[in-house]
């Protein structure tokens, strides 16, 4: 093959186009994989909670791990978000002269939006980064081969258990949530910003309905679901090493969050057209 | 009792096993040696179905460990292993006794009382009475391995796989531990797997040998084969030289 002068200095052009179209189709394909297993794990997972025998004993101690032992943060966080509620939903209603209705406010943002948000963003950064660590530095340290070798199956034993109990533990939390934020709004509200204690209450009672509370509701268990899917598979995934470990918590607390909020987004407009 | 044949691994572009091929007779002990990263590990790894061979057959008991289609059939395989890990591969969060009990309530749901009796057994007889509360993260490497083998040995498995079950461990303990492997193999009569470098000690316990180098099998014999061979990779290896066939890599 004869080359003239001009092809010749295209030659290295070509390849490092090329160079970068092959690892444009490398992350392509990497990326679809690492869905396709993703969905795959999901499959197992979810194969695993409906295959007896369930290790009731493992789910209860990953309900404390996960749950009980989150209730402080969460009742901290839900308390002053329902603080924060008040004062701003106080100020946004007294321009329209409307401040009566605080309580409808501080009770409807909690309820459908921030109590299940709010909680599932504490538990993921308490909790999910510390399963996935945890179940990563069993993989590296061959405890995961150890019990594989002992027939015991990691997925049953290990990751359903934490899958379950985030699923109950992020409902409930929610609730704890929910209902110490609006008991911060209603002391803000009273004691603070002067408004009557019997508005707040009327007003709140007959604004929110059962449609809000199964809303949100919903939510909680959606998320407590990709909150176990993504800890649990980020943890299997995870590397080899402190960097392995490392790359798989920070992903784990990443990817959680932004699912979470991606798909808050699509179920609240499906849930506000269901529950119309 | 373990029948290799014409197993291939690779990571990568990395080939650690090449066509490899190894029998271990029922009721025997085969000890495999090499040089680290000879894919020692990797072997015993594949022959628990934790790892799967690119080519080749692996059959354990009579079953096919490459064949078995799904995690619960390899399970049924596993159920006559006993296994110990190179790293001990301890439950961190369970203390020694709930780690040598694990075996018994877990895989053969055993009731704790039921459980008790066999492990303070085991305990006793490795020593390891006084650790029974102690955290992995609280006991030495050498300790912990004693544990590992105390965890292998419980079931009473027909298979035992030991991967370095004496790297760690001072001279003394680590006679203990061969007296021990012995003693329960006269008592049980498993079929052993062990992989050492502890030469030529671990021939005590060997009735043939296997080396390993280069993803393949270089020598298998007797230990008295072992020590009266002239194949000069062999004595290299026996004899710690720097100098001679085997590059250290
Ligand atoms: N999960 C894995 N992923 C990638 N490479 C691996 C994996 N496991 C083992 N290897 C590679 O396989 C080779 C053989 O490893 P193996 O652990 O079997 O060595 P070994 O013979 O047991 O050595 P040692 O005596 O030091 O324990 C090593 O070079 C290692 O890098
Ligand atoms: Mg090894």
């Amino acid at each position: 093959m004869s080359h003239t002068a001009g092809e010749e200095a295209l030659e290295p052009l070509m390849g490092r186009a090329l160079g970068q179209i092959e690892r444009l189709g490398a992350w392509v394909i990497g990326s679809i994989q690492y869905w396709g297993k993703a969905w795959i794990f999901l499959w197992y997972l979810l194969k695993g909670v409906v295959t007896p025998p369930l290790r009731l004993r493992l789910v209860f101690e990953q309900i404390a791990q996960i749950g009980f032992h989150s209730t402080f943060v969460v009742a901290l966080i839900g308390i002053f978000t329902g603080a924060v509620l008040a004062v701003q939903g106080e100020y946004t209603l007294s321009k329209f002269g409307a401040t009566a209705f605080t309580g409808p406010a501080v009770a409807l943002s909690l309820i459908r939006e921030l109590g299940p948000v709010l909680t599932a963003l504490m538990v993921i950064g308490r909790a999910g980064s510390a399963i996935t660590a945890e179940l990563g530095i069993m993989k590296i340290t061959e405890q995961v081969d150890a019990l594989r070798s002992m027939a015991v199956d990691p997925m049953k034993y290990l990751m359903v258990p934490r899958f379950i109990a985030g699923c109950i533990a992020v409902p409930l939390l929610t609730a704890i949530f929910i209902a110490v934020g609006i008991f911060g709004g209603y002391i803000v509200a009273v004691s603070v910003l002067g408004l009557s204690s019997g508005t707040f209450v009327s007003q709140m009672v007959s604004a929110v309905g059962t449609v809000d509370v199964y809303s949100g509701f919903i939510k909680a268990c959606v998320f407590g679901f990709i909150f176990g899917w993504v800890s649990c598979f980020k943890g299997h995934t995870c590397g080899f090493g402190a960097i392995g470990v490392n790359k798989a918590t920070t992903q784990s607390v990443v990817t959680s969050s932004v699912c979470i909020l991606v798909t808050d987004y699509f179920l609240t407009s499906i849930l506000t057209r269901v529950f119309l | 009792m373990i029948s290799v044949r014409g197993v291939s691994k690779s990571f990568g572009s990395q080939v650690v096993l090449r066509r490899l091929s190894l029998e271990v007779e029922e009721g025997k002990t085969t000890t495999i040696v090499g040089p680290s990263g000879a894919g020692k590990s990797v072997l015993l790894k594949l022959i628990m179905g934790i790892l799967q061979p690119d080519e080749g057959e692996i059959d354990v008991c009579g079953y096919s460990v490459t064949d078995a289609s799904s995690e619960a059939d390899r399970n049924a395989i596993r159920e006559n292993l006993g296994v110990l890990f190179q790293s001990a591969a301890l439950f961190d969060s369970l203390t020694v006794y709930e780690n040598v009990a694990f075996p018994l309530t877990e895989c053969k749901m055993l009731h704790r009382d039921e459980a008790h009796e066999r492990v303070i057994e085991l305990l006793e007889s490795l020593s390891l009475v006084k650790y029974a509360r102690k955290l992995p993260q609280e006991i030495s490497i050498g300790i912990r391995k004693r544990v590992g083998l105390a965890r292998a040995l419980a079931v009473e498995p027909k298979v035992l796989l030991f991967d370095e079950p004496n790297t760690g461990l001072d001279p003394l303990v680590g006679q203990e531990v061969y007296d021990l492997i012995a003693e329960s193999q006269q008592s049980q009569g498993f079929t052993g797997v062990v992989i050492s470098h502890e030469l030529p000690e671990v021939f005590q316990v060997s009735d043939r040998v296997v080396m390993l180098l280069r993803g393949n099998i270089v020598m298998e014999g007797t230990p008295e084969d072992f020590q009266n061979t002239d194949n000069p990779e062999v004595v290299q290896f026996l004899h710690g030289r720097v100098d001679g066939p085997i590059r250290i890599q």
